[in-house]
């Protein structure tokens, strides 16, 4: 067979799928482009030509940085916490104790558990009235009357980032857990016969091992925490008073709620762009983590 | 290894505990919270355990009554079945072609970098023309609309992780399949896809869970009973006027089910998937 054939007939492979990525998200995306630079209506009006008129109203607007700014502090703080404590939990979970195996086997809840069902659980959790949190903290003398956690803009954001966290850090943990366990254990002995510390162990002998698949956990989860729309749309639909209205519900209100296609549009551009530029700059921070170690 | 002192064991121990506690405690009280009945959910202080266990609610979404609570959720519950099934299966088929040339024609690999990096689009980017076109098409609020458009996640996910799968067989195999004289076709059928079946099969998983989760096209794209799917059906459970906290947790549960069952069965094939080739969103 001659490799022009094997190309060809690689290419006619992967036939089906190019076209239907095509059709679902190539030109979607360009008419996501087209919409941008127009005045269309989700419903009716086609919407005529405006130039950048879209883009230098969102940038200019407070809303879109309000919303900026929430999205980082969501971002930087759920993505951060999930990181250490899903470390901490690996370096536990790689220890020897009575009942590990079964521990092992329900960190994978928290992850199976749909994004919905745990945003509900844990609305259902900080019910102001009813919920389970107030009631443990009330019952156990740490404070004093039920609070609204949702329901005050002081609460709410940290609210939903410990919820997202619970959820995500167990994922972490087991990314983690595998890398740990692929650290050669005779490495490990051998640095403790050399007389070395718990700290100085971890940092020169067990890190460079969890470095890599630290990083790609890190990319992923930063990516979908920029995106985050669900366990908010579901918990506070962005509220109290738009303090945990991330650019992802910015985008929906937009173009669905007031069904302004064309500057909704230039949003999610917008959004689209942050995304692409977080992601090519962790792809280089990789594989400067990859050539080092 | 030495052993490991005293010290360390016990507070290993009390650690490992902390973390089962942390783990288990929000999804035990879902569970409590549906078998309990509304005066036990609505006490001050709070009964952590229900006086007596109450079951009625599972009869109640579980039921098919016309215009009942039931009826609206059993119809979801199967809509969600046929969009993560039929996603899940046109998913896979345009995927395994086109990972396997991939992964043996490393002269067309750039191609799957494309896919990939589609994964990173919010799909606030794609939302309004897609609503446009399934306006266009009359497919809102319908199921084969929905699986169409969930092939924007299930599709990449799945290439990329049966790339890496096609990958780890050996293409000597094969190889030695063309030497005999076997087509194309019977090399696929009889030698690559065999052995490729768990790696299959875990694409399949990660497919349906993804799907089963999906919330965001959802919500845009169906508007009641004959299409919305269990997320949505939950979301305005919980968002709606609905004072009983007990059955929207009956319907977490039923919801969560699935997954969570998917989850501890399948837990080693499901972690090799996240550790090699992908991580769940």
């Amino acid at each position: 067979m001659t490799n022009n054939w094997i190309t060809t007939r690689a290419w006619l492979l992967m036939l089906p799928l190019l076209v239907v990525m095509i059709a679902v998200i190539g030109w979607p995306l360009i008419d996501t482009i087209r919409l941008s630079f127009t005045d269309a209506k989700l419903v009716g009006t086609q919407g005529s030509f405006v130039g950048l008129d879209n883009y230098v109203k969102v940038l200019s607007g407070s809303n879109f940085q309000r919303s900026l700014l929430t999205t980082f502090w969501f971002a930087v703080l759920s993505v951060s916490a999930e990181m250490v404590i899903g470390v901490l939990a690996a370096l536990l979970l790689n220890q020897r104790f009575y009942g590990r195996s079964v521990l092992r086997a329900l960190m994978i809840l928290p992850w199976a558990l749909p994004t919905v069902v745990n945003a509900t659980l844990w609305r259902l959790i900080y019910n102001p009235e009813y919920g389970a949190l107030n009631a443990l903290l009330v019952q156990i003398g740490m404070l004093d009357s039920y609070r609204s956690w949702l329901g005050e803009p002081g609460t709410a954001l940290a609210s939903l980032i410990l919820a997202d966290c619970w959820k995500n850090f167990p994922l972490v943990a087991l990314i983690a857990l595998a890398a740990l366990q692929a650290v050669p254990r005779d490495i490990t002995a051998a640095s403790m016969v050399d007389g070395a510390g718990v700290w100085s162990r971890f940092r020169f002998v067990t890190l460079p091992y969890l470095a890599g698949p630290l990083m790609v956990a890190l990319v992923l989860r930063t990516i979908e925490a920029f995106k985050v729309f669900d366990i908010i749309w579901v918990m506070t639909r962005g509220g109290p008073a738009n303090s945990t209205r991330t650019l992802s519900i910015l985008v929906y209100q937009e173009a669905f709620s007031f069904q302004r296609a064309g500057s909704g549009a230039s949003l999610a551009l917008i959004v689209t762009l942050l995304v692409t530029v977080l992601a090519v700059a962790y792809a280089a921070l990789i594989r400067k983590t990859a050539g080092a170690s | 290894m030495e052993r490991q002192s005293l010290t360390l064991t016990i507070f290993v121990h009390i650690a490992a505990l902390v973390l089962a506690i942390v783990i288990l405690a929000p999804v035990a009280w879902l569970f409590v919270m549906s078998i309990s009945s509304t005066p036990d959910l609505l006490a001050k202080p709070l009964h952590w355990w229900p006086d007596t266990v109450d079951l009625s609610r599972y009869g109640v979404l579980l039921s098919s009554v016309a215009n009942s609570a039931g009826e609206a959720f059993v119809a979801s519950l199967f809509n969600s079945l046929k969009v993560a099934g039929m996603a899940t299966i046109a998913a896979l088929a345009i995927a395994v072609p086109a990972a396997w040339a991939v992964s043996r024609t490393p002269a067309v690999g750039w191609s799957l970098y494309a896919v990939i990096a589609t994964y990173m689009l919010p799909p606030v980017a794609l939302a309004v023309p897609l609503y446009m076109a399934l306006a266009w098409w009359g497919l809102l609020n319908n199921v084969f609309g929905l699986a169409l458009v969930y092939l924007t996640i299930l599709a990449p996910f799945t290439t990329w992780l049966l790339k890496s799968g096609f990958d780890s067989i050996p293409r000597e195999i094969e190889s030695a399949a063309v030497m005999d004289g076997a087509r194309l076709d019977q090399i696929l059928r009889l030698i690559t896809l065999p052995l490729a079946a768990p790696v299959m099969a875990t694409a399949a998983l990660f497919a349906f869970l993804l799907a089963w989760d999906e919330f965001f096209y959802a919500l845009l794209f169906t508007s009641d009973q004959r299409a919305k799917t269990l997320t949505v059906a939950i979301a305005d459970l919980a968002g709606g006027r609905v004072s009983d906290y007990g059955l929207i947790a009956t319907a977490g549960v039923l919801a969560a089910l699935p997954p969570l069952l998917i989850g501890l069965f399948m837990q080693r094939a499901l972690i090799s998937g996240l550790t090699s080739g992908g991580v769940k969103g």
